[in-house]
């Protein structure tokens, strides 16, 4: 449903949420705006907060401050079961005691709905998500793939304005994800409300959602559209789940300095040659597999050549993923073939170069 | 007597060669085994000294079939008292924190530990006529309620609900929560969490607890002859009959004894497996 420009609170985001939590020695403070029909990731690793946001949002757990609008409505005080909150949760958590038609029909009777309509309102939830020959099913006869779409109609039944996952890919087998996690994306690109899903695998968020928000230690340290963080990480752990290297430096134009690994190394700080121009406070990343390994100094192309050393050589999908330790410490992604050119082994010297062009390089 | 293991470096001709626990130490062996018999061989005995050949008469007697019935109704009306009661109080236990909860949740299991005959006395001195509450429920309402088939039921309800109510607490705190969270998301109210999801989640907790609250019930004896005395036909049950029978015919005794076993054996069998089945 196309958001209506006439009405002034349509172009507000439906939901705005600022979440403090502080729970012994875990604080929670982060700031969330999800228009309509958008999907918010929070990503982050086990620990962060992600989950403890979501359950805030869904009033689960009491916020220590901040507050919860939804559709400009001040929820912060309203109990559980009276937010316009659908939630799918980890494990999807169907009834085990009831079908599966009886658990989407669970929440419109709550509201009141008399069972014939809630029955109906819930088929034909069930038959909009290729559901209906598995009405009667107890959940345990369920495939992962069919407990979550059950678990997503279960949520949409009470028709939420807010619609929470938490880790909804985290039940499935790997074997059954890719087919999974794109019929869950059609199927939220449905859904007018908002959505925040919370994921600790970057592929899931980058594939569900509109906008990523990075969680670390109880603070977004990153937002944007998944292309964008994929391409241009602020942090060390975002770097790591979008598999870039990644540094933080100063830019004089296309020069950036990078900040000294450790104290007492030796020699100058390392550079890196951008093909963007910049000044002052930069990151700079570039993908494992733009370096390339060489045994003598290259003459020629690559703008950045580094001499570093190997630190440990492991398999990577089909590539082997070489780390490499020096000014800057970095990882190289090459074939099984040119490591057995090489001939390299742990504590060698190798010179490594990257080309200028692959190098993103954003104002830190 | 060699209790250690055969070496297995040297294996012989036909045996398996194969990593074995080794035999369980006779240390726990034997106390296990004379704890097993000393378990069944009363049983036994009961077997072999009933009077099977008058059998037959003996237990259609009116008095005995009084007996029995006063046993299975009294005990399965405080079982059912028991669970209006006892489940909620479990759920109180289990799923608020309200000041004192540690207190109640210990005095509300001093009656698996006192010795029934004292908590008979206690009902008296609180129901009784002249009691506490007993005064007034007889001179406002004209209710007397000792040794009558209602203090059966109470004396039942005093020493077997703690068996219940802990028995259903501990389903309860042993529920995954996080159906309860999913429940209040989709609009639930707390009693409609609680009637809708719990309940049946914990269904078997709460089956047990039933089933060990009947057995206490109808085996219950100190308190239901303190409180509720010993009149045939209207408060003596099958535990104070066999105990009266044994003063002056032992026979009818072990005939009475034997019913009540074999009451038990038979709702116990049919209970395990409808819950195995489910």
């Amino acid at each position: 449903m196309a958001p209506t420009d006439d009405l002034p609170d349509a172009s507000g985001p439906v939901l705005d949420a600022r979440l403090r939590l502080n729970r012994g020695d875990f604080a929670l403070d982060v700031d969330l705006r999800v228009r309509s029909g958008e999907i918010l990731a929070l990503l982050g690793p086990n620990g962060a907060g992600k989950s403890s946001a979501l359950r805030a949002l869904a009033g689960l757990v009491p916020l220590t401050g901040g507050h919860v609008r939804v559709d400009g409505r001040d929820e912060t005080a309203t109990p559980v079961e009276r937010r316009p909150v659908g939630m799918v949760f980890q494990d999807y958590l169907l009834f085990p005691h009831m079908s599966a038609l009886d658990n989407v029909a669970f929440g419109p009777r709550c509201q009141g709905l008399p069972r014939s309509r809630a029955r109906e309102r819930a088929a034909e939830l069930l038959a909009h998500m290729d559901l209906s020959a598995h009405v009667r099913s107890r959940p345990r006869h369920l495939s992962g793939g069919q407990a979550q779409r059950v678990a997503l109609a279960r949520a949409l039944a009470v028709r939420p304005r807010l619609l929470l996952l938490d880790e909804p890919m985290a039940a499935l087998d790997a074997s059954t994800r890719i087919d999974v996690r794109a019929r869950l994306r059609r199927l939220l690109e449905e859904f007018d409300g908002a959505t925040v899903l919370v994921t600790h695998d970057p592929l899931d968020a980058m594939v569900l959602a509109d906008r990523v928000a990075v969680i670390e230690s109880g603070g977004m340290v990153q937002q944007g559209p998944p292309a964008e963080v994929a391409r241009r990480p602020r942090t060390a752990y975002v770097a790591r789940l979008v598999g870039l290297n990644l540094f933080r430096g100063t830019a004089e134009g296309t020069t950036v300095t990078l900040e000294a690994a450790g104290p007492g190394s030796p020699g100058g700080p390392a550079r890196v040659e951008a093909h963007e121009a910049h000044h002052g406070p930069a990151l700079v990343a570039f993908p494992p597999r733009a370096v390339a390994l060489y045994p003598r100094c290259p003459h020629g192309s690559p703008r950045n050549v580094w001499r570093l050393r190997v630190e440990g050589i492991e398999r990577f999908g089909d590539q082997v993923r070489v780390h490499l330790s020096g000014r800057p410490s970095l990882a190289a992604d090459i074939s099984p073939a040119a490591l057995a050119e090489l001939g390299l082994a742990r504590g060698d010297e190798v010179w490594a170069g990257v080309k200028a062009a692959e190098v993103e390089c954003y104002p830190g | 007597m060699r209790s250690e293991r055969t070496p297995v470096s040297t294996p012989r001709r036909g045996r398996a060669l194969r990593a074995r626990p080794g035999r369980p130490p006779w240390i726990l062996v034997l106390p296990a085994l004379v704890g097993a018999a000393f378990l069944v061989l009363p049983l036994a005995g009961l077997l072999v000294r009933a009077p099977w050949s008058t059998m037959a008469d003996r237990v259609t007697e009116p008095e005995v079939l009084a007996a029995l019935w006063l046993s299975l109704s009294t005990a399965t009306a405080a079982t059912v008292l028991s669970l209006l009661l006892g489940v909620p109080l479990a759920w109180l236990l289990a799923r608020t924190d309200f000041p004192g909860r540690r207190l109640v949740r210990a005095l509300v299991t001093v009656p698996l530990v006192i010795p029934p005959v004292v908590g008979g006395v206690a009902l008296l001195l609180v129901l009784g006529r002249n009691g506490i509450l007993g005064r007034y429920l007889d001179a406002w309402f004209g209710i007397t309620i000792p040794f009558t088939p209602a203090a059966v039921v109470l004396a039942q309800m005093f020493v077997a609900m703690p068996f219940l109510v802990i028995s259903v607490e501990g389903a309860l705190r042993g529920a995954d929560r996080r159906y309860e969270e999913a429940a209040a998301t989709l609009g639930a109210s707390r009693v409609t969490v609680f009637t809708r999801v719990t309940l049946p989640l914990v269904l078997p907790g709460i089956g047990a607890g039933a089933v060990l609250c009947w057995a206490r019930a109808l085996g219950e004896f100190g308190a239901t002859i303190t409180f509720a005395g010993n009149f045939p036909g209207t408060t003596q049950t099958m535990p104070l009959a066999v105990y009266v029978a044994m003063q002056h015919d032992p026979e009818a005794a072990i005939v009475l004894s034997l019913v009540l076993l074999l009451v038990c054996l038979a709702v116990l069998a049919t209970l395990r497996e409808r819950w195995t089945n489910a």
